[in-house]
């Protein structure tokens, strides 16, 4: 861990609570390696926060690589693009991670990667132009949430918002891609950074990385300091390696010391947060016009018998991903998609890929065994962890009388659901869970 | 593959921190033999048959009274080994055992089971049942046992004494006779098995914090602010250490108030229930007919817990914003 490194900023502020749990950054020294060309891909049509998208072909069609092939008119949604090319041989229903169905398109790679032909470099004059690119380009929040960026980058010029964050901190157990991604590809990180912040005018510009990757500093100040062009309004801030860190309001808070209020957004306090590997697309797709067909993520875990940071094309199934990295090692207990504090536990392996999900993890059934659920004995350990300075507990008891009211006074809704305070609770209880079923208890209500 | 229906769905997070409750249960337990062993070197055997026996019938307590209840056995979570260990250490070793056993059923029973369990409590169940026992024994529960005599035998009812909190007073400061500071600290003085060392006690209670079992708040802020006013009644740092490490401060202060269902979850809510626990304290000890006030003080605040949280609830993210914001764009 590096305590100081010459020009990186320090936080201007630490926030109440959160956890120390183990880093387990075993991949950090795992180059990203790509995956061969799966033999077919299942493309969802709703792999972002909005409106689903409509495929745009039809079986049988010819596709390649970047061309749509499910669009939306609304505004919040972003096209979904062919990442193989090859024959579509369905369009319907398939089942998703999260076990819900969706409309999704089945293409059956022809092993070429033929890139469609209409690519190229968008032609930005102005910030409408960008937009419009951006959408263009299928990028959603690479970072998890999946909300599509041009409507983030969308804000009014009068809104106040000055400051662009880029979040590389990784809080999350095991991730290690977006420190790759600064050491692997820190050029376009960089160069994506610089563009964004001239064609929207950011006044601020911060990369956010936690102390536990101190080459990532390294590596792009490295890079930054050979482009003449690049000046150093590009700020580094070196954050403590803390869980979760990487948490947008924490972020927020820890770099600039502005707290989003509940309910409201990172704009409504003049920021904005992008994850590096959005940032990182960005700064390709400006140069080359490839749309979002490929993602980096992690796959790591005490099942895994090769863990690795690979490339792969979005759509190709999670059993093809474990297979590359060598399969499983024992019997699998938990296959979680994202990370072990946030990441969703799945029970059918043989779904897509989406846009936003940053690794694949699988656990034999030593390591992340369920804790013996007991009573709440009043410790306070979770009142401790809780970054958003709530009291889980507290809704806890709440959510379990279907108390509306009293869930929505104790703050239910501020909870981001990190599992900072599941963690930290001796008696095993499901807090998140319970947070979850306290948002369900409000919206309920409020839909009467 | 042949996985599908064979892997386990849980909500996030799926890595758990390694503490659990009987781990803490376990920590709490190793931090009072210290002032177990300093009792039993002190009365000698009598004390140790106190514990025994109150850690035996806490237990059964609490297994025969899941049982009756049709609900989940929870003696595996050593809470009741706890109570048992705190409801003896708050005896004097000349308690009759059958005496030492009913107070273990009140605790267990009465106080913890018949509101819920472990965590449902609103007061402390050995202190309770140490006050239930008091009412109704109040001669024998008075008098603590002498030090040093028979410290091989049975019987030492015979050589009972005044607790040392009888010895000293408002009016005519410290008495004469009364044991010396050296003797309280260390542990030679009467009083009940867990009062006589505070030496042991503060062992136990160091542990627990560096083990962050229990935060310091409580302990420091209780004892500090009966440091602080009976300097001032006192105006002598004798009679100020005296009151300190004599009674059931110690015991009260780090093990008895810090216990986690009957203190608040607030840090805050941790500072005023000290203070005020040691203001009760203080009040009862200067000013009341009883020699001591601990339990009482304890119990009266732990039935002002529910309160102290509300009025001491964290400020949730985000809702000082305005000044906050201002105060970083300044």
């Amino acid at each position: 861990m590096a305590d100081k490194i010459e020009g990186v900023l320090k936080p201007v502020m630490k926030g109440h609570g959160g956890i120390h749990v183990s880093h387990n950054k075993n991949t950090s020294k795992c180059e990203i390696v790509r995956i061969p060309t799966p033999a077919k891909v299942v493309l969802p049509m709703q792999q972002h926060i909005g409106a689903p998208c409509t495929p745009t072909v039809a079986v049988g069609d010819e596709v390649k690589v970047g061309q749509v092939i499910g669009d939306s008119e609304a505004f919040v949604s972003a096209p979904i693009h062919a990442t193989v090319s090859g024959k579509v041989t369905a369009i319907g229903p398939v089942k998703v991670a999260n076990g819900s169905m969706v409309q999704a398109v089945t293409i059956e790679s022809d092993g070429e990667m033929a890139l469609y032909e209409g690519l190229k470099a968008p032609e930005i004059n102005s910030k409408d132009d960008f937009l419009k690119a951006v959408r263009a380009s299928g990028l959603v929040g690479l970072g998890g949430a999946g909300f599509p960026t041009h409507v983030k980058l969308a804000f009014k010029e009068d809104s106040g918002v000055d400051t662009l964050i880029i979040n590389a901190a990784e809080c999350e157990p095991f991730i290690t891609v977006d420190h790759r991604e600064c050491i692997d590809n820190s050029w376009d990180v960089l160069s994506g950074v610089y563009t964004i912040k001239d064609i929207l005018g950011f006044k601020n510009v911060y990369i956010a990385i936690e102390d536990n990757k101190s080459d990532a500093f390294t590596e792009l100040m490295k890079v930054a300091a050979d482009e003449a062009d690049w000046d150093d309004s590009v700020k580094l801030v070196m954050l403590p390696s803390q869980y979760p860190q990487g948490a947008e309001k924490v972020l927020i808070q820890s770099v600039t010391g502005r707290q989003v209020p509940p309910g409201k957004l990172p704009s409504d306090v003049g920021v904005v947060v992008m994850n590096v590997q959005s940032i990182s697309f960005l700064g390709r797709y400006l140069k080359t016009g490839k749309p979002l067909v490929s993602r980096s993520l992690t796959v790591d875990g005490s099942a895994i018998a090769e863990p690795k940071n690979i490339r792969v094309p979005i759509g190709t199934l999670i059993s093809d991903i474990i297979d590359f990295c060598g399969g499983f090692k024992g019997t699998p207990y938990k296959v979680i998609s994202g990370g072990p504090m946030m990441g969703m536990s799945i029970y059918d392996i043989n779904v897509p890929l989406l846009k936003n999900n940053n690794a694949v993890l699988a656990f034999s059934a030593d390591t992340v065994k369920v804790k013996q659920t007991r009573a709440c004995i009043r410790c306070g350990r979770c009142v401790e962890a809780c970054p958003m300075s709530l009291m889980p507990t507290k809704i806890e008891t709440r959510a379990h009388l279907k108390d509306a009211e009293g869930c929505a006074a104790a703050g239910a809704m501020t909870c981001m659901e990190c599992g900072s305070c599941a963690y930290a609770c001796p008696s095993g209880r499901p807090l998140v869970q319970y947070m979850r079923l306290a948002k369900a208890v409000i919206r309920e209500e409020s839909a009467k | 593959m042949e996985l599908n229906n064979k892997l386990t769905v849980s909500a996030s997070p799926h890595v758990k921190s390694a503490e659990t409750t009987t781990g803490i249960m376990l920590d709490v337990i190793i931090a009072l033999i210290p002032a177990g062993v300093a009792s039993i070197f002190v009365f000698g055997l009598k004390a140790l048959a106190v514990i025994a026996v109150s850690v035996a019938a806490c237990v059964l307590a609490e297994f025969l009274s899941r049982k009756a209840m049709k609900r989940e056995q929870t003696i595996g979570d050593l809470s009741a080994v706890v109570t048992g260990l705190l409801l003896a250490y708050n005896l004097p070793a000349t308690m009759p055992l059958w005496e030492v056993a009913l107070g273990a059923v009140i605790a267990i029973v009465v106080v913890k089971q018949m509101f819920g369990g472990i965590g449902q409590n609103f007061v402390n169940p050995a202190l309770l049942a140490r006050i239930v026992l008091m009412s109704a024994f109040p001669a024998r529960m008075s008098a603590g046992a002498m030090a040093g005599t028979n410290i091989t035998g049975w019987d030492v009812e015979a050589a009972t004494g005044a607790t040392p909190m009888g010895m000293i007073s408002l009016a005519d400061g410290l008495k004469d006779g009364a044991p010396s500071l050296m003797d309280m600290f260390i542990g030679t003085t009467s009083g009940c098995l867990g009062e006589v060392s505070a030496l042991a006690l503060m062992l136990g209670g160091l542990y627990l914090i560096i083990r962050k079992v229990i935060s310091p708040i409580i302990p420091v802020a209780y004892i500090g602010t009966v440091a602080i006013i009976t300097l001032i009644a006192f105006g002598d740092v004798n009679a100020m250490l005296y009151e300190v490490l004599g009674g059931g401060l110690m015991i009260g202060a780090i093990f008895m108030a810090t216990d986690y269902t009957t203190s608040p979850i607030t840090n805050k809510g941790k500072w005023i229930y000290a203070i005020c626990a040691g203001l009760l304290t203080c009040l009862i000890r200067l000013f009341g007919s009883l020699p001591e006030g601990v339990s009482f003080s304890i119990i009266i605040m732990n039935i002002l817990v529910p309160h102290i949280e509300n009025a001491t609830k964290p400020t949730i993210f985000g809702t000082v914003k305005e000044k906050k914001n201002k105060e970083a764009d300044a």
